[in-house]
């Protein structure tokens, strides 16, 4: 496969991405897991990154390019230190999801998918965070809250520094 | 945690069930049991805090007691929860605890033996059927949950926790056990209602000598969260599931494949995988035969389309979890070309009581052709959400009405949404229709995984159709053109009704479009995808035309076809509006009537909801 254009990446020397890469050496299956591992170190998945496990798991780049776009779960962008997961579901949606989301748009000033520029915030929609019995629901890193009004947004933001 | 000894054979396993059983009886009356439910909707609801605070007060007090945590006890509307058994005393289930209330249990509780009556949702005698048999439900999947640490494999074991493995091994040959669940005529959970024993058979008998089992974890349905739950509360009923299910069809290697999304579950079988390994439930050579069977936990990545079995493969696979056509199905090329049989959650979790009831009895519970039980996610604009487990052939009335304790607010009744994105919404004259597969499907729904969202008079039925079109294309994986432009095209017909730019020619034309598309896609998700715009242009087609003819959503959530304005005769000038109004469209003087600039409005109902006086009006 191509290397013209690896000479210099700034991952190249990150032993922790290298010590991932030997762990799943020649494993079946292993591209999904190694992205969310990569994305676990760097918090998003950056393109030297990617040519790396391309390289280290022979495949096309473009077929490590197209699962990392094909899944929700992967960021190819920085993201903020707290992602704010908001329940898109059907139970959220009949109990007023979007005037959640509206809150958390007017508070940060971004919109979803998109992070604050101090890198704090991202904003995510999910489509179900699988809580509707405490419809609406959202969850701030791994951290779930619920029976949520738009009033106590700003409250539950200032809780993550 | 306390270190685990292997068990090498059926009389080990059946002397340590004794041992647990005889301690658990013996610690009921000895000590007081604190009892917190810590699934993610008790969390989410703050019973970390509440745990805490009962921990810190015990401590404080220097009361002898056992706290332990469970996974979800079903009344997600009441979390958090906290149930206290005292030595030889009825369980109190007490719900909505807050930390304060932690501290009020313990003081006359367990400090004076005096039950909160304020506090109390429930009381049942230990060990009696309506424990977990409470109002009409039949819990037999759920048994476990609320009543178990679901990361304590030995609290699995005193319940009779791999006892049907056992028989299974001890007494069974694979095609007895295949035969057993036919019999039984358990159908799958999770979507098209396939018969489960059946399905096993066509991967047993698949010719190869390397074959897979998989559990779909992959919950995607908004509104359904039963696997989550199971999988929170009682891990080691899916693991028992599907060891019974690979010694069946001879497959030695599994796969639970469960979305990210679900970080406590995924903790919770990772946990319970350790412990059946290191007790030699998995492994080699399992309670001394020559079964073995190694079981890998997979994390999802986001993508509702690996509910479909084939994407769910290609996923495992490392691919972008697109589905294939079938044939040829998973049962003779499934996960790397190998014969592969998918379940979802809670069918694995329905096998061991199969097993350890046998098929006849389970046979009797439920309806003619639809067996057993089935566990719903009953949520919305109900009075009691929670999981609810019911014997197949239920009406709706009685789930939604019985169990669920009706409608939020005591608002009038007005769908239900029953089946997911692949599901359909049922209006009033439907809701003495018994619940099983084929009812539910004449009915235009699906029994699905068994998500109920029920809609009150406030929901637009227009709305929540171009909802689930907002949702399927999102998730479209763009493989098949029906799909992909399909459902684009219905939603933006959809889009111009809710503006009021829609035509009556345009519901012929989302029909033809819904039709074509459930004819021509290429998976289950797609050629159900039109399912929730033709149910509600089936039960629900005046709404759609007011929504055209008369630019007016009935429903009041259509914000194009809105406008919020203040009925001066009922304002009382106390300026709530103003304050929470986000844009500053609201103006007036004190303790006169306020106005709303439309310009400025942005239709977001704050004031609406605020207003004490009933005073804002839309129309």
């Amino acid at each position: 496969m191509c290397t013209c254009n690896n000479q210099s990446l700034p991952y190249e020397g990150d032993s922790r991405l290298t010590e991932l890469l030997e762990e799943y050496k020649g494993q079946k299956g292993a591209l999904i897991p190694l992205l969310q591992k990569t994305q676990s170190i760097f918090g998003y998945l950056p393109e030297p990154a990617l040519r790396r496990i391309a390289e280290s798991l022979k495949l096309p780049l473009s077929q490590v390019y197209g699962v990392a776009t094909f899944y929700s779960q992967f960021r190819l962008k920085p993201q903020g230190r707290h992602v704010i997961k908001v329940c898109q579901g059907t139970a959220c949606h009949v109990r007023g999801a979007s005037r959640i989301l509206d809150r958390l748009q007017r508070e940060l000033n971004i919109k979803p998918g998109e992070t604050t520029e101090d890198l704090r915030f991202t904003i995510e929609p999910v489509a179900c965070l699988g809580a509707c019995g405490l419809a609406p629901v959202m969850m701030v890193d791994d951290e779930a809250h619920g029976r949520l009004t738009p009033d106590v947004i700003p409250k539950i933001l200032a809780k993550y520094a | 945690m306390s270190t685990l000894k292997k068990i090498n054979n059926f009389v080990e396993l059946r002397q340590l069930r004794e041992q647990l059983k005889k301690n658990y009886q013996e610690s009921l009356s000895n000590e007081i049991k604190i009892i917190v439910g810590m699934g993610t909707c008790g969390i989410a609801a703050g019973a970390n805090d509440v745990m805490k605070a009962i921990i810190d007060e015990l401590q404080r007090r220097n009361i002898n007691a056992t706290v332990m945590q469970t996974g979800c006890i079903g009344m997600c509307a009441q979390e958090p929860i906290v149930e206290i058994i005292r030595p030889g005393e009825k369980r109190v289930t007490y719900g909505r605890i807050s930390p304060a209330d932690a501290k009020r249990l313990i003081e006359e509780h367990v400090l004076q033996g005096r039950i909160v009556e304020d506090l109390v949702v429930a009381t049942f005698e230990e060990g009696h059927p309506d424990e977990t048999n409470f109002y009409k439900q039949q819990r037999l999947v759920l048994r476990n949950c609320g009543h178990i640490d679901p990361e304590k494999i030995e609290d699995y074991i005193a319940r009779d926790g791999y006892m049907a493995l056992a028989r299974v091994l001890e007494q069974m040959t694979p095609e007895e056990v295949i035969e057993e669940i036919k019999a039984s005529g358990l159908r799958g959970r999770g979507g098209a209602g396939f018969l489960t024993g059946l399905k096993w058979s066509f991967a047993a008998k698949a010719p190869g000598d390397k074959k897979y089992v998989i559990c779909n974890a992959d919950e995607g349905d908004p509104g359904a969260f039963m696997d989550r739950s199971i999988m929170e509360g009682d891990p080691h009923s899916v693991l028992e599931g599907m060891l019974i299910g690979a010694y069946a069809i001879g497959a030695d290697e599994g796969y639970i494949y469960v979305r990210a999304e679900y970080p406590l579950a995924i903790k919770r079988l990772r946990t319970a995988l350790a412990q059946a390994e290191e007790m030699g439930l998995i492994g080699k050579n399992i309670l001394g035969t020559d079964f073995s069977f190694t079981l890998h936990i997979k994390e999802g990545a986001g993508a509702f389309v690996c509910g479909e079995e084939t994407a769910l493969i290609a996923s495992i696979e490392g691919k972008r979890g697109m589905p294939r056509p079938r044939p040829p199905f998973p049962a003779t090329s499934g996960l790397w070309g190998k014969p592969t049989n998918i379940n979802n959650v809670e069918t694995w979790a329905n096998v061991p009581i199969i097993i350890r009831n046998g098929a006849e009895w389970y046979a009797s519970i439920g309806t003619e052709t639809s067996k057993g039980t089935k566990v719903f996610a009953l949520t919305g604009k109900v009075k009691n959400t929670g999981l609810v487990e019911v014997p197949m052939g239920i009406t709706l009335r009685e789930i939604i009405f019985d169990i669920g304790g009706g409608i939020l607010k005591d608002k009038k009744f007005k769908a239900v949404q029953i089946g997911g994105p692949s599901g359909g919404c049922l209006p009033e004259e439907k809701l003495d229709l018994p619940v099983d597969y084929e009812s539910l499907t004449r009915a235009g729904a699906i029994m699905g995984s068994g998500g109920l969202v029920v809609m009150d008079q406030n929901t637009c039925m227009v709305d929540v159709a171009k909802f689930f079109l907002n949702f399927t294309r999102a998730e479209s994986c763009g493989k098949c053109t029906p799909c992909r432009e399909g459902i684009q095209r219905m939603r933006e017909i959809l889009q111009n009704i809710c503006k009021g730019k829609g035509t009556l020619e345009d519901l012929d034309r989302l029909e033809t479009l819904a039709n074509t598309i459930k004819d021509t896609a290429l998976c289950g998700l797609g050629q159900t995808a039109p399912n929730p715009v033709l149910t509600t242009l089936r039960y629900f087609r005046e709404e759609y035309e007011a929504h055209i003819r008369d630019k007016r959503c009935p429903a009041g959530i259509c914000q194009d076809l809105l406008t919020y304005f203040i009925q001066p005769e009922l304002c009382r000038g106390c300026t709530a509006c103003v304050r929470v109004c986000p844009v500053g469209a609201i103006s007036g003087e004190v303790r006169k009537p306020h106005v709303i600039d439309p310009e400025k409005c942005i239709k977001c109902g704050s004031c609406k909801e605020t207003c004490r006086f009933s005073a804002i009006a839309v129309k």
